[in-house]
């Protein structure tokens, strides 16, 4: 009997530690293998070892592209930011009952095809989409406006995919504000504002990072966003990723760009941490504290 | 926030969220081919989905890899939660910042670090790598959806369980597994869901000779106007949602 226990168990720790060793920690430690090694026509990438890619993705052309797809999905990140944190605090001062529900309808379409949302935004957005046409009939403008196959248009359409990310740990932070504190900052003479800026938003901030991360750099990795939005121009990191790997080749220069993502992985995580210790050491009112 | 604000600014951004959903499916009927105007009701386009082999064969593709990743990672994403739940081991910490990480890691990171493994390890691109790469990405959902309903067990009864002489499989069989059921399936369909709506990954792992839909729906839509794909998004939307509130209303159950 101790036998089949133990089996059952290496079983259970096995096969998932084993995957996600071979699939997930070995393969991004061959991501920053593979930046730092040299293209080759034969054998895709070889020796010798170098920061040549790195190198180059500071050539001004590159510098562009970085920086233009940071912008892009810094705005996006805050546009959801500024859209998603009324939305979660609104949630959270509805009825118990009601909550799940408008959760619900937010995160629904996080589980669809964000493909085919986004092709459905092309709807919308063109030249005889829903948008022009309505504001031709009701005589604001003469010729329609070119809203698709811009910077506005893909930055709109990385918000529609990504808001469900930003909303669900947003939520999750203010659900558990304690109230209490409200109250007795009231007590204490703090106008709506000045709670909302000391109270509310400090003790949410590992929601907030949370979201931003959650955001940001998926929102630096959607290419087909910025195809079929933004028109064939290369304007995320996602797209000359795609390029440096499917068409160009140059798998070293590729995984360069994706460390980037992932140091800036990184560098959101400790933020996270941080301000998560944050607020469990000034967090003040749990229940142990009374 | 007054009610009334309050309410109409979900209410808006609501509306915004589901709209262009809306247009989408209320074209996919639409008789006119550039849906400029509403050229009356029609299901043409879903008869030239049907009759198109090339589709066709790539939705079927996409089943088979959506069934086959969704089931495989459904099963050791389960018996991983129980492990997380159950048990101390050595390198617990690491197999649970492992999930961490892949859950955060953004998808095009993924799809490059698959790529590269696979050609390290010599696999082919095609059905096989696509498996492992739909895998990779749904395993971390069916794990903290098994573990979360695991957290609400009663662990006296596996204690109780084992003091009567079960063995660790037939707590596992009996107790564990039925009770976890629920969670179970739902992991199922959330894995299918996001398996079968997978661009990212599946653009960079797969391999010339296996075409699956939404790849073909990419490359569709960047070419023009096709309206059979309104017809293919609307199916594919209607099918995610419908399992998606399914896995949601079997999470729910236990709350």
């Amino acid at each position: 009997m101790k036998s089949s226990a133990g089996q059952f168990r290496f079983w259970a720790i096995g096969l998932a530690s084993v995957w996600l060793t071979l699939f997930v920690f070995f393969p991004n430690l061959l991501v920053i293998l593979t930046s730092f090694l040299t293209r080759d026509p034969q054998a895709t990438v070889s020796l010798p070892i170098n920061a040549d890619s790195y190198v180059r993705t500071l050539d001004l052309l590159y510098l562009q592209v970085l920086w233009d797809s940071l912008r892009m999905s810094l705005l996006a990140m805050v546009f959801c930011l500024v859209v998603g944190y009324p939305f979660a605090m609104a949630i959270v001062s509805l009825p118990k009952r009601w909550q799940p529900v408008i959760l619900f309808l937010v995160i629904l379409p996080f589980w669809t095809n964000s493909l085919v949302r986004t092709y459905a935004i092309q709807f919308i957005l063109g030249n005889q989409g829903v948008i022009n046409k309505a504001l031709l009939g009701l005589g604001f403008i003469d010729k329609p406006l070119q809203l698709l196959y811009t910077q506005f248009a893909v930055i709109l359409g990385l918000c529609y995919i990504l808001l469900p990310f930003m909303v669900l740990p947003l939520y999750s932070a203010l659900e558990k504000l304690d109230v209490r504190l409200h109250h007795a900052a009231k007590d204490l003479g703090a106008g709506p504002l000045s709670r909302f800026w000391h109270i509310t938003v400090p003790l949410t901030s590992p929601g907030i990072v949370a979201g931003c991360l959650m955001v940001l750099l998926p929102a630096m990795g959607m290419f087909y966003i910025s195809d079929l939005l933004g028109g064939a121009k290369n304007l995320l990191l996602g797209n000359v990723i795609k390029t440096q790997f499917l068409h160009t080749r140059d798998w070293p220069f590729g995984s360069a760009f994706s460390v980037i993502l992932i140091v800036l992985l990184g560098f959101m995580l400790w933020l996270y941490f941080r301000a998560a210790r944050f607020v469990s050491k000034q967090g003040g009112l749990n229940g142990s504290d009374f | 926030m007054a009610p009334i604000f309050r309410w109409g600014f979900m209410g808006l951004v609501l509306t915004m969220i589901y709209i262009p959903i809306l247009v989408l499916v209320v074209n996919s009927f639409n008789a006119s081919k550039y849906g400029i105007k509403w050229g009356g009701f029609t299901f043409k386009w879903y008869e030239k989905f049907w009759n198109n082999d090339g589709l066709m064969t790539a939705a079927l593709n996409s089943l088979t890899v959506s069934i086959v990743a969704a089931s495989v990672a459904t099963v050791i994403g389960t018996l991983a939660a129980v492990a997380l739940h159950r048990y101390q081991f050595k390198g617990k910490a690491l197999l649970s910042s492992m999930v961490f990480v892949s859950m955060l890691t953004p998808e095009i990171v993924m799809a490059i670090s698959l790529l590269i493994v696979f050609m390290a390890l010599g696999i082919k691109l095609g059905f096989v790598s696509l498996v492992i790469g739909h895998i990779t990405f749904c395993l971390p959902f069916v794990i903290v959806a098994v573990y979360s309903r695991l957290k609400g067990f009663d662990m006296k009864m596996l204690e109780a369980a084992r003091d009567l002489g079960a063995s660790e499989s037939s707590i596992f069989w009996k107790i564990i597994l039925p009770l976890a059921l629920p969670a179970v399936a739902a992991g199922w369909l959330l894995s299918f869901t996001l398996s079968l709506d997978d661009v990212i990954v599946s653009a960079f792992v797969t391999g010339p000779g296996y075409e699956i839909l939404p790849l073909k729906v990419y490359s569709m839509v960047r070419v023009g106007v096709s309206p059979e794909v309104n017809a293919i998004s609307t199916i594919l939307l209607v099918v995610s949602l419908v399992l998606v509130v399914i896995s949601q209303l079997l999470l729910r159950e236990d709350k």
